[in-house]
């Protein structure tokens, strides 16, 4: 595992060691080991196919790894603790015929939910998201992104302590994805530990304190999004009048000039001996920026600029699709 | 366990509600109602058919007084004879000779009998000739003896019980109930095979997994469908009770179980959720397996299949208490709720009932556990050695 060591269970909700699960010869989850500390969101980024389904079914119980083991909110056996687990899987599924507000009080059921409060809490929750003129409707009368929110209330109705949720953005719109990530914030500000996959780096960006990158079965980084962003230097890009002077030796080997601009990662002694010897050579700065890397650069690097591009072309995929 | 229990109480809720609630439920309640209005429909007709056009009809070309003497007959024999065993016997004129009336256009009898008493004569073609003759030889001869022999009188002698007569009785209603349970189960148990078609098009199916055991699923959907069947048991039965009530009277004297009509009627619901659970866990697991609603269809034809075999099975050893087949027929589990009922209709031990119900629980217990270990491996792909699943734990 690349990142920190599970301490205790306790301070952890989700954690997996050594998992592997093939479907026949295709190895779908690679020997991971994670560990989801509790009350963090926590990303799992990666593009289709790379495993993160398998990889949450597994932690979940759903499935049973082939090898390996796993606990959830320190229980070696997840279903056990579905009462303080919310899931919303890949592929939404509710029952066409069922109303709104029983659909969610059903999934806070069969978590343990006594069905009367399910519905009370249902309605509310449905009443408060402005549906509430909805909650009478049986699903199939619902848009897909109000079904999509009636699942997640149900996925959250219990009150659970970890919520997991598979790609959940998508088939979403953007007002729906604001909505949903103001959510999970309101969550974790309660607590909650959020486990999530997705294939949008914006998403992990923007929530995650940590994020768990897999690619081919396997993780290839578990840490905070700083930590991943910090495993690339600040990139530097430097505008000058000249083109050519002596101070051209203190730009580093891999500089490449490009847009009538230079490019190149921040030396690791800092930027001050390349300005000196830019103002004692004359250059003529016209323009010098030191810019962190975001989270995709960090997952280019990680993952391989292969998956890095099946992610963009799946997130192209899916913005057409929308 | 007592949370696989909460957990499978909540799936079959949503079922039973989800059934229940439908508007094609009342469809499903009157369906079985269909087909017996209708029989009885055509009953009434293929009566009216039988008795009216089908019988042969062989015309007397006799002399008056033979002539009715054989309808006499023919008249006192019909009382005693299954109806419609005899030909129907019509006059017709003594001339012209019969073979010229049967060559007539109009001609509407089979043969014609002509002839005297003693010394009958039928004309016909060989093959009504054949299947006439006894019947005309018996009308003959017993419109002979009435001249000379009287109807001899039976000089009844009552007594309160007798076994054989018991027996006979207990016999016909081990078989009835028999035929009711395995009609009711072919009828409803059918219905279990695309029990969860619904939720894996649907895609409610991770949810669930990840919510509860997959046992609880199955058992659960089992309860739904069985509380349902009740529902429809209670008004198909009302409904027949009625029906009895209407057309028998409420003082038709019916034979007694061994164990009595209370417990025997409480030990028959019991052997049909039996009946029903077990068929119902070996449904729902091969059914669970198929992808589509026509892979559910195209299961069902080998189903009710293998169910005949097993009811024919149970009904061969109901005659047969205590025999090796009778025991073998006790020890299967498929046709031991059938076997089982036929012995508290004719031996009033009870123990052997509670052994029983106890080893059915236990087998249905075993084929859901195997239908799970099923449903794991090849729908959800889930991972693991057989035995380990067998024998996991179900929030394992």
């Amino acid at each position: 595992m690349i990142g920190d060591t599970p301490a205790s269970s306790a301070t952890y909700a989700v954690q997996g060691h050594g998992l592997v699960k093939t479907f026949g010869d295709f190895r779908a989850v690679d020997g991971i080991d994670i560990a989801v500390p509790a009350g963090s969101i926590h990303g799992i980024l990666g593009p289709n196919g790379a495993g993160k389904t398998t990889l949450l079914r597994t932690l979940l119980g759903i499935i049973d790894p082939d090898e390996g083991h796993r606990s959830l909110l320190g229980d070696p056996a997840p279903l056990r603790q579905a009462r303080n687990v919310g899931y919303l899987p890949e592929e939404r599924g509710l029952y066409p015929s069922m109303k709104a507000f029983e659909a969610v009080a059903f999934m806070g059921a069969l978590r343990g939910l006594p069905l009367k409060t399910g519905r009370q809490r249902a309605r509310a929750m449905l009443e408060d998201y402005g549906m509430g003129a909805s909650a009478e409707k049986p699903i199939r009368q619902l848009s897909k992104g109000m079904a999509q929110t009636v699942q997640l209330f149900g996925t959250i109705v219990h009150e659970p302590r970890l919520i997991v949720l598979d790609e959940p953005f998508s088939g979403l719109d953007a007002f729906n994805q604001g909505k949903l990530e103001a959510l999970i914030r309101d969550q974790a500000r309660r607590g909650v530990t959020v486990l999530f996959s997705t294939h949008v780096i914006a998403h992990a960006e923007r929530l995650c304190e940590r994020v768990a990158i897999v690619a081919g079965g396997r993780i290839r980084f578990d840490g905070t999004v700083a930590q991943a962003r910090d495993r690339l230097r600040p990139q530097v890009r430097l505008r000058t009048r000249l083109s050519d002077g002596h101070w051209r030796r203190a730009l580093p080997a891999e500089t490449l000039a490009e847009d009538g601009a230079w490019h190149f990662a921040l030396p690791e002694e800092g930027i001050e001996p390349l300005l000196r010897a830019l103002l004692d050579g004359n250059a003529g700065i016209e323009s010098l920026s030191i810019e962190r890397p975001g989270l995709h650069d960090a997952f280019v690097a990680i993952a391989g600029e292969a998956a890095a591009r099946q992610m963009r072309q799946d997130q192209t995929r899916v913005e057409e699709e929308a | 366990m007592k949370e696989m229990l909460r957990a499978a109480f909540v799936i079959a809720r949503r079922d039973f509600a989800a059934v229940v609630l439908s508007r094609t439920f009342i469809f499903f309640l009157l369906g079985p109602l269909f087909p017996i209005l209708i029989g009885m429909a055509f009953g009434g007709l293929g009566s009216r058919i039988s008795s009216t056009d089908l019988r042969p009809v062989v015309g007397l070309a006799m002399p008056p007084a033979d002539a009715a003497r054989m309808e006499q007959a023919e008249a006192r024999l019909g009382e005693r004879m299954a109806a419609q065993t005899l030909p129907v016997l019509r006059r017709v004129p003594l001339s012209p000779a019969p073979d010229v009336q049967l060559a007539n256009a109009n001609a509407d009898v089979m043969v014609i009998v002509s002839g005297s008493l003693m010394r009958p004569i039928m004309t016909g073609q060989p093959d009504d000739i054949r299947r006439l003759e006894g019947d005309i030889s018996l009308i003959a001869s017993a419109a002979l003896a009435e001249r000379s022999l009287h109807l001899v009188h039976v000089e009844p002698q009552p007594v309160s019980t007798s076994i054989g007569a018991q027996t006979q009785g207990r016999l016909i209603i081990g078989r009835i109930a028999q035929i009711v349970i395995f009609f009711l189960t072919l009828l409803l148990a059918g219905m279990i095979l695309s029990n969860l078609v619904e939720e894996k098009t649907n895609k409610i199916i991770e949810i669930l997994a990840a919510a509860v055991p997959v046992d609880a699923i199955f058992l659960g959907k089992l309860m739904a469908m069985l509380a349902m069947s009740f529902v429809g048991i209670l008004f198909w039965g009302s409904t027949a009770f009625a029906a009895f009530l209407a057309i028998k009277g409420p003082d038709t004297s019916i034979p007694e179980p061994a164990i009595g009509w209370p417990l025997f009627l409480m030990l028959g619901l019991i052997y049909f959720a039996m009946a029903y659970t077990l068929l119902g866990s070996l449904f729902i697991g091969i059914g669970a397996q198929a992808a589509t609603v026509r892979e559910v269809q195209t299961l069902n034809m080998p189903i009710t299949m293998g169910q005949m075999l097993i009811f024919f099975f149970a009904t061969y050893a109901v005659d047969k208490m205590g025999s090796p087949p009778e025991i073998a027929a006790i020890i299967l589990p498929f046709s031991s709720p059938f076997a089982m009922i036929a012995r508290a209709a004719q031996v009033d031990t009870l123990w052997p009932h509670l052994l029983a119900i106890i080893w059915q629980m236990i087998w249905v217990g075993l084929i859901i556990r195997v239908g799970v270990l099923l449903f794991r491996r090849h729908v959800l792909k889930s991972g693991g050695g057989w035995w380990k699943q067998l024998f996991r734990n179900a929030t394992g």
